[in-house]
């Protein structure tokens, strides 16, 4: 089947593009800190106000859906690079079948969370030793949504690869003597994009809640770096006195996650009905 | 499907399915806890700590949240009050060279017990017991935490059932350190009979529920969660504790144990807190409860590498091998010094329980010498002066100074901690407004304070130029504290990167007087020496004193009776603690 | 030749005993490559020689399958006894190495025993919540299917599905805790169940944290079961027994719910990790002192043994729960059976 794009998936395109090109449109500084602007309500200079440091709200919002939804896609081509890797080895090779099957029942029985705070807690010192604060945890934290996300992946593309293994052209194309890895690249694949849309999108919606759920419990992004989630954790404290500062980062987080998901859930309907 | 009018309510008349699995999941649901019978009106003290006690023997932990929910059961024999005053606990009176209580040698201190002195299970306390708890302590593989507390006891004799001597192996001027504070109370024999060297750690029953002479008992433990106690039926003091039961809760956010006293209600008193001064200050305007902050010795500070921390070095890296090519010059650290605004990093950070200081020992105050009051004032235009003097001039025009092709740029770390990386963001532009330029680091706090010699990212090894952290000393004497600094403590490979001299500052003249400390007994040549020691290390900037950090804690109106103590628990006066009527 | 459903019990309990061992082995390996220090939290005043005899004390500086060998038989065997032990009351386990938390020194899992029905608590009222919910909800929207009402319904699981649990926690809290006071923020974990009103207290501070968990499973299972209620709706039995004149309530109850609840039961068992990860946020976030509230503080305190046996044990919950999942669908589903 053709594979169409859905209204819902160019309003998660629309939506990533925004936030990847809103730097040259509001330009107020999201980092540099000016203690004589501290705590400032909002003004027609600050629409959102002043964080602690004399920094400009809007600004650090904006960079934090960026530094989110970049997460979020980098987590899900991990995911779908290693579940269609694995999934579609499985799918092709009956020897391996059986073994990689195991593999992902193992790895879908671990309990998700507590694995990922784990490796993060072990692994963020070396990481962002060796890379630097930012891009360290940037590396942890794609891999760690990669690894622990590429289960469903797997499944789905395995599946795919199966039903289309048994159909007319490719035995066909074995019969003509194609060899296996050019079957599965020129045949099977752009085949099977329905199904890898579907999880690529509903992946980067896990990488995003993953993301802000590791920022939010001060195990992500470190406290300088605003992602949606390490703002929500800033604002934890001020809860009772002023809890104002939750909502934008709150709204933004909830909007980017509702749209991603809906693209994903339509994707699915449409084209893989039976999961 | 139109005349099948199915009624989806009909659906919940008869689903024996959804029926059993409810019961199932409410069978799971109903706590095995039976209900408890109901108490008698009296009072209960209602306790707030974020972190929760692990253990309440304080030989075993050091930790400040174990020590002090110890401090509720067990006892000293003296402790420091709120000015830094030793005052008898257990013990009669404090022995002193003029009453004869030390000898004049200085080798041998002796502690009389007060009379009449019971545990809770009404058994004597005796001079057995003093002696046990230092065998206890210094017992092979213990791994007692406290062991510096009973440094240079060379033996404790007990002449009688009310009296023990400690022997020193040299001469001590100041010798109130067994003994003395939360964090060596007096262990009951009886009861810790049998967890001597490596059984100590896995006694848990005496662990969780020591027995002890203070004003409560413990009845129930659930480490790193809760802590709950009576009060003791055999106190000394009639009248004493004015409380029934206390409960000690741990565990969740400071901000709620702030919130539970002064604004909810829910608790009585609220210890240790470190919350954003904004929210502090909010949270007073409730009215349900007030603040209380004490100021000990707690310095948050940054400090200079003095040696060259270049990884082409490598093993000689962070060794006074190689000086610092840059922070060698006492002008460029005093620049750097100067561009800090210390007034404004205590306002973003603390608020009421920070202070600003240029001392390295703000307390005790007869330790701090005298300051000019613009001392932390900034001051932009005399750095850079500073700097241009220094050689350090923007050659390039990039915003930048360097000299000799060398970019003036440094690394700054510190551990995992909002404050901190607030005060990181906040110096690194002030140091780009005198044209250094600073990369910034942030550790988390097990790593930068733990002392794995293996690990390149502890504090000890300092493998980058500037650093911050806060330091303190245990008591009120600095003496050994600032022995730290000394020529013979800086971190190395041969030492396996142990040593307090962080900055790797090495005068010989400072070794002097720290020596002269050393054999001094009399108070105010003490803190005369003191006072040199410290001036010399601020005036050679090899650190910079931040924020005199204070302790907070959270008191609800109607509790009479809570005095912070810096240089203790804050629960040292719990006997006199009452619900005003 | 033994009968058939015992040699394939007992194929499942071989493999059930392999994953066990793999997931202890992955959970140990990765923890042993851990670079923090559990002392580092001790005061910097500790010396290097007392820091030096408190790891001795500790056990941390043993060769790494030495570790291994001692908690693998501490978690998998002295363990169990010890638990024999209390409850039958024998003395199986009488001087066995137990594993010791390193923080507390006490055993880890009495620690567990204490917070374990804090989070049996939390997770079975939400589930009982979420079923509850989930099952009418579900049905329902099958019987409407492709209705406005439908519709919409969908769209608002999909939301309830989508946002993260921290975020709708974040939302209640201040709606119904600080803006309209109804409710407490915070869980005192002191209460005991005295009377009345301690009863009434005790209901009103688990309300927000259910219905934070019970809002994610029921959008768990609704989606589910609708779509597989609007299956079982349109298979051939279905379509004769309304044709034979079923009434609209025996159809329901009798074959569509039976039916329906079969991949249900897959779902729950499924779905149960990710309830997992949302009941130890809620936890966090409401201050409960159950195992996820555990976990997370022995992490930042650096403390292995607990870490390793909460890790363990979830792995273990998880994986029988798929077992359970397993039986109860052949049993459900007659034409599996035989």
């Amino acid at each position: 089947m053709s594979f169409r794009p859905s209204p819902a998936l160019w309003a998660l395109g629309l939506m990533v593009l925004g936030l990847l090109a809103a730097p040259p449109l509001w330009t107020a500084d999201a980092t540099a800190p000016d203690l004589t602007l501290r705590n400032l309500d909002a003004s027609f200079a600050h629409p959102l106000g002043t964080d602690r440091l004399g920094r400009d709200r809007l600004a650090r919002l904006l960079l934090g859906g960026r530094i989110s939804v970049l997460t979020g896609l980098a987590g899900m081509a991990l995911t779908v690079l290693l579940g269609t890797g694995i999934g579609g080895l499985a799918g092709m090779s009956r020897r391996l079948d059986p073994w990689l099957m195991r593999l992902t029942d193992l790895c879908l029985a671990l309990p998700m969370l507590p694995m990922m705070l784990l490796v993060v807690m072990l692994f963020r010192a070396p990481l962002t030793a060796a890379l630097g604060q930012t891009v360290g945890t940037f590396v942890l934290i794609t891999t760690v949504i990669g690894l622990t996300s590429w289960m469903q992946c797997a499944r789905l593309i395995r599946a795919e690869v199966l039903r289309l293994s048994g159909t007319e052209f490719t035995r066909a194309a074995h019969a003509m003597g194609v060899p296996p890895w050019q079957v599965a690249i020129r045949h099977i694949l752009p085949n099977a994009m329905a199904p890898l849309v579907t999880s690529a999108t509903l992946a980067m919606a896990g990488a995003m809640i993953a993301e802000s759920t590791l920022s939010f419990l001060g195990l992500g992004f470190p406290p300088g770096t605003p992602s949606l989630g390490s703002l929500l954790h800033e604002a934890l404290p001020y809860l009772g006195t002023d809890p104002a500062r939750a909502v934008p980062p709150g709204t933004l987080f909830a909007l980017i996650v509702l749209i991603v998901t809906w693209a994903g859930e339509d994707m699915r309907h449409r084209y893989a009905p039976k999961t | 499907m139109q005349q099948n009018r199915i009624r989806w309510t009909d659906l919940l008349a008869n689903t024996h399915a959804i029926t059993g699995a409810t019961a199932l999941c409410l069978a799971l649901a109903m706590p095995a806890q039976p209900l408890a019978e109901p108490r008698s009106h009296h009072d209960t003290l209602r306790l707030r700590n974020w972190q929760a006690p692990a253990t309440l023997n304080p030989y075993l932990s050091a930790g400040a949240k174990n020590v002090e929910a110890a401090s509720l059961v067990l006892e000293p024999l003296a402790r420091t009050d709120p000015d830094g005053e030793l005052v008898p606990w257990l013990a009669r009176s404090i022995p002193t060279r003029e009453n004869g209580g030390i000898a004049t040698d200085g080798t041998a201190i002796t502690w009389r017990l007060r009379d009449g002195l019971t545990w809770s299970d009404s058994t004597p306390v005796t001079a057995a017991d003093l002696r046990f708890t230092w065998e206890y302590c210094m017992a092979e593989g213990a791994g007692c935490a406290q062991a510096m507390k009973f440094d240079g006891v060379s033996r404790i004799d007990t002449p009688d059932a009310q009296t023990v001597t400690l022997h020193f192996d040299a001469p001590r001027p100041m010798p109130y350190q067994a003994f003395v504070g939360p964090q060596s109370p007096v262990l009951q024999k009886a009861q810790f009979a049998d967890c001597l060297g490596p059984k100590a750690q896995t006694c848990s029953t005496q662990n969780s529920a020591p027995i002890g002479t203070g004003p409560f008992v413990v009845t129930e433990f659930q480490p790193g969660n809760i802590a709950e106690f009576t009060a003791n039926p055999a106190y000394r003091t009639p009248g004493q504790p004015g409380f029934d039961r206390v409960i000690l809760q741990g565990g969740g956010k400071a901000a709620g144990a702030a919130r539970a006293v002064l604004q909810t209600g829910e608790a009585d008193f609220a210890a240790n807190l470190q919350l954003p001064p904004e929210v502090l200050d909010s949270m007073q305007e409730a009215g349900t409860g007030r603040l209380l902050t004490a100021f000990g010795p707690l310095l948050e500070r940054l400090v200079f590498n003095l040696t060259d921390p270049d990884p082409a070095l490598g093993p000689e890296r962070s060794t006074t091998a190689h000086p610092h090519p840059i922070l060698s010059d006492p002008h460029v650290r005093a620049a750097l010094m100067l561009a800090l605004d210390r007034r404004a990093l205590v306002d973003l950070g603390y608020g009421p329980a920070g202070r600003v200081t240029c001392a390295l020992i703000p307390a005790p105050a007869r330790f701090a010498p005298p300051h000019p009051k613009d001392c932390a004032d900034q001051d932009l235009p005399r750095a850079r002066a500073l700097l241009d003097q220094a050689g350090w001039r923007d050659t390039d025009g990039d915003g930048l100074r360097d000299k000799d092709g060398r970019p003036l740029r440094l690394g700054f770390q510190t551990s995992v901690n909002p404050v901190r990386q607030d005060f990181q963001v906040v110096i690194q532009d002030w140091w780009r407004q005198i044209g250094v330029e600073t990369e910034l680091r942030a550790i988390d706090a097990g790593i930068f304070f733990g002392s794995d010699p293996a690990n390149p990212d502890t504090f000890q090894k300092f493998n980058t130029d500037v650093q911050m952290f806060a330091s303190a000393f245990a008591g009120t004497d600095p003496g050994n504290f600032l022995a730290g600094w000394r020529c013979e403590n800086i971190p190395s490979p041969e030492t396996d990167w142990q040593g307090a001299n962080i900055a790797r500052a090495c005068d010989p003249a400072f070794d002097a007087l720290s020596a002269r400390l050393a054999e001094t007994a009399d108070p105010d040549a003490r803190a005369q020496f003191v006072q040199q020691m410290s001036r010399h290390l601020i005036d050679s900037h090899a650190l910079v004193p931040l924020v005199h950090r204070g302790r907070v804690a959270a008191a609800a109106n109607g509790l009479e009776g809570p005095h912070l103590n810096p240089w203790g628990s804050p629960y040292w006066n719990i006997a006199e603690w009452r619900r005003a009527p | 030749m033994a009968p058939r459903p015992l040699i394939r019990l007992a194929r499942r309990g071989l493999s059930l005993g392999l994953s066990l061992l793999a997931i202890a082995l992955a959970i140990f390996g990765l923890l042993s490559l851990a670079p923090g220090d559990p002392l580092a939290r001790m005061p910097l005043t500790l010396p290097p020689e007392v820091r030096a005899a408190m790891r001795e004390a500790m056990g941390l500086d043993a060769p790494w399958p030495t570790r291994l060998a001692l908690w693998l038989r501490q978690a998998l065997i002295v363990e169990p006894l010890v638990l024999c032990d209390t409850l039958f009351g024998t003395s199986w386990a009488e001087d066995a190495p137990r594993l010791i938390s390193w923080h507390s020194r006490t055993p880890v899992m009495g620690l567990i025993a204490d917070r374990l029905p804090q989070t049996l608590r939390l997770m079975g009222l939400s589930y009982a919540l979420g079923l509850a919910c989930a099952l009418p909800l579900g049905l329902w929207q099958a019987h409407r299917h492709r209705s406005a009402a439908d519709h919409a319904t969908t769209a608002l699981t999909m939301t309830a599905y989508a946002l993260p649990p921290f975020v709708v926690a974040l939302l209640l809290i201040w709606v119904f805790s600080i803006t309209l006071g109804w409710l407490p923020s915070g869980y005192d974990n002191s209460l005991r169940i005295t009377d009345a009103a301690s009863l009434g207290t005790e209901i009103r501070q688990l309300i927000l944290p259910v219905a934070v968990l019970a809002l994610q499973i029921t959008a768990q299972l609704t989606r589910h079961l609708r779509a597989s209620a609007i299956e079982v709706l349109d298979t051939d039995h279905i379509r004769t027994a309304r044709a034979k004149g079923l009434g609209p309530r025996a159809l329901l109850t009798g074959h569509v719910l039976r039916h329906a609840m079969i991949p249900v039961v897959t779902i729950v068992a499924l779905g149960l990790p990710q309830i997992v990860g949302g009941a130890i946020i809620t936890e966090q976030i409401f201050a409960i002192n159950g195992i996820g509230h555990l976990l997370i503080s022995s992490i930042h305190a650096g403390d292995l043994p607990v870490v390793q046996t909460i890790t363990l044990l979830v792995a273990v919950l998880v994986v029988l729960a798929n077992l359970l999942a397993d039986a109860t669908y052949r049993w459900l589903d007659p034409r599996l059976t035989g």
